[in-house]
């Protein structure tokens, strides 16, 4: 099970390189995404996946879920959330005031 | 008492909250942010003189205890860029009514300021790995904030891509940490450290520290991985560009100074020689950038590279000598890029222009501003007494002490290039025949810029001239960062 979440994991971060590699701006937003899906899915496999399993530890129970990796998805989820709609504001604002969401031409070589 | 640690965090954070709901009145709210900086400062410099006095204060939030809580560790080492970030942040509370207008300020400019403040100091004082990212993150989205204040189109089209670069990071800093996770089982610092001692970091753990090395190195622009930095730090309000060119890139430089000299620093033969290598090449290529432009707010954006690459190379030298002259660096440079980004703004702000080529004779209209610049690129490029020489001589008596010739001339000339370039700003710009006041209207505030600039310039010049009034603190934190065991017991009581 660890593995087959690795691999989808490694999938998602390719797709999400592939996409900010791309010259469109909503893209590379898009690529961003999954690479945050990617990270996040990631934590959950490093934490070993069960169960069936209560995630505390008291005495008696020897089988327990890790609820840390749980916490730091949240986080994760939150932070990853605010700052991709901070992004999209952002990207339609320099769109629209630089008259285009190609990267290309937002390179910036006359600069002063 | 221990409550004392999360202080610094918490203050700016209520200022920031505060200063929110009358961001309307500018009048009100500039004098309530200057106050409460200074109230703030004062209380980051009693808690300074506490830790320098009775040694760390360790707080466990919530009472959890150290490995399964999140800990707060205020040693010295955070509280001096504690204290450092505060002073500096007085000085830019100043400078801002003058260099902001008023639609900017009214614009959340201070809250932003304040919650990047509380993001930088819990960057500093935090002991655990996650909640370091948490802090990241708290301090890059109010620079988010502050990049695109003012709204221009240079300045949107520069902070998309500081955004994606430091999202970039952040993501692999995730993983990172989940990988170290599954490896150590921890994500609290002290803890990590002594599980990676049980097993002397074998295998895949110096791999995981080299992929620390890297999410911390885009974030302090080392190279390969700083050419992302000169033109978003210019593109905003010159009090904006210093804050960032003070704080920013320093929080990645204290994440590598903190991760590889506690947790990774078993495999200094493999990491830590790859550091010196990477000095070398940030020195060279920072201070070619600086020589290489014409606009003087980029040589000064250029002129953070080479300052990372002399504290990384004490980090790589890794001796008791080197890491003090890091320690002390880090300070200095801190204050010393405050001033010049301040100075460098008020030059541009009266000028009219940041082309060199456009500019001459300002000397004979603002004599102060030039001197004060003047004296800031001495202070830079390391003459004696100032600041930069003591940072310097130890980072180079680091190098001689291990024999590392090759990074100790590369240190010496890039120190040489580096006063060319800061001083081609005031031949170009300030000498020259007397000309035609550019601007007279802007004559007043221009002058009121200079006022905290020379402040921040003052605290500087103290660093370099009392040095011997501050080593002994200095010398102290780098025995404590070369003993990993202090800081480790301080936070796991058994």
């Amino acid at each position: 099970m660890e593995i087959i979440m690795a691999v989808l994991a490694g999938i998602l971060f390719t797709t999400g390189v592939y996409n900010l590699l791309q010259k469109q701006l909503l893209r590379i937003i898009i690529g961003t995404g999954l690479i945050s899906h990617g990270a996040h899915l990631f934590i959950l496999t490093m934490g070993e996946l069960k169960t069936g399993a209560p995630p505390v530890l008291t005495e008696g129970i020897e089988n327990y879920t890790d609820p840390l990796p749980q916490a730091l998805i949240l986080t994760s989820i939150v932070i990853s959330f605010g700052v991709t709609s901070l992004l999209l504001v952002l990207a339609y604002r320099a769109a629209k005031v630089n008259g285009t969401d190609n990267m290309e031409q937002l390179r910036g070589n006359d600069y002063e | 008492m221990s409550n004392l640690a999360v202080l610094p965090i918490l203050m700016p954070l209520i200022a920031g909250i505060l200063v929110a709901f009358i961001h309307k009145k500018t009048t009100l709210v500039r004098n309530i942010s200057k106050g409460l900086a200074i109230i703030n400062l004062v209380i980051v410099g009693l808690v300074f003189m506490q830790v320098r006095d009775q040694g760390s204060i360790v707080l466990e939030m919530g009472s959890w205890e150290a490995p399964f809580g999140i800990v707060l560790v205020g040693d010295l080492l955070a509280m001096t860029l504690v204290l450092t970030t505060n002073i500096i942040a007085v000085a830019c509370v100043f400078f801002a009514p003058q260099s902001l207008s008023e639609k900017e300020e009214s614009y959340y400019f201070y809250s932003f300021f304040f919650l990047l403040i509380s993001g930088v100091s819990g960057a500093f004082l935090t002991g655990d790995l996650f909640n370091l990212f948490v802090f990241f993150e708290v301090l890059l989205m109010a620079s988010y904030g502050l990049i695109v204040l003012g709204n221009g189109k240079a300045q949107l089209r520069e902070s998309i891509k500081y955004v994606l670069i430091n999202l970039f990071s952040s993501m692999l800093f995730v993983t990172t940490i989940a990988f170290l996770y599954s490896v150590v089982g921890t994500v609290n610092m002290a803890q990590a450290a002594q599980r990676v001692q049980e097993v002397e970091q074998q295998g895949i753990l110096t791999t995981i520290a080299i992929l620390f090395f890297f999410v911390f190195a885009t974030k302090a622009a080392v190279f390969p991985l700083y050419y992302w930095l000169p033109r978003p730090y210019i593109s905003p309000n010159p009090v904006v560009s210093a804050l960032f060119g003070a704080l920013l890139t320093k929080v990645g430089i204290y994440s590598i100074l903190r991760t590889f000299s506690l947790i990774f620093n078993h495999e200094v033969g493999l990491t830590h020689t790859l550091f010196i290598y990477l000095a070398a090449f940030t020195m060279i290529f920072g201070v070619v950038g600086a020589i290489s432009t014409n606009n003087i707010k980029l040589i000064v954006a250029y002129n953070i590279i080479p300052a990372v690459g002399f504290m990384l190379m004490g980090i790589g030298i890794f001796t008791e000598v080197s890491i003090s002259g890091t320690v002390y660096y880090l300070v200095h440079d801190m204050v010393i890029k405050g001033v010049l980004f301040l100075l460098v703004g008020a030059t541009a702000y009266v000028a009219g222009t940041s082309d060199l080529r456009k500019m001459g004779g300002l000397i004979h209209h603002y004599p102060v501003l030039g001197w004060l610049l003047f004296i800031a690129s001495l202070v830079l490029a390391g003459i004696p007494p100032f600041s930069g020489f003591m940072g310097k001589l130890q980072l180079l008596r680091g190098g001689l002490g291990e024999e590392e010739i090759f990074i100790v001339i590369i240190g010496l000339v890039s120190s040489l290039l580096i006063l060319f370039s800061m001083i081609r700003i005031f031949i170009r710009g300030f000498w020259g025949e007397k000309m035609d006041i550019p601007i007279p209207e802007r004559k007043k505030t221009g002058n009121l810029m200079v006022l905290p600039a020379a402040g921040l310039l003052t605290v500087s010049v103290l660093l370099g001239v009392g040095a011997e009034w501050f080593f002994p603190t200095i010398e102290s934190i780098s025995q404590y960062l070369m003993d990993p065991e202090i800081y480790i017991d301080s936070v796991i009581k058994e």
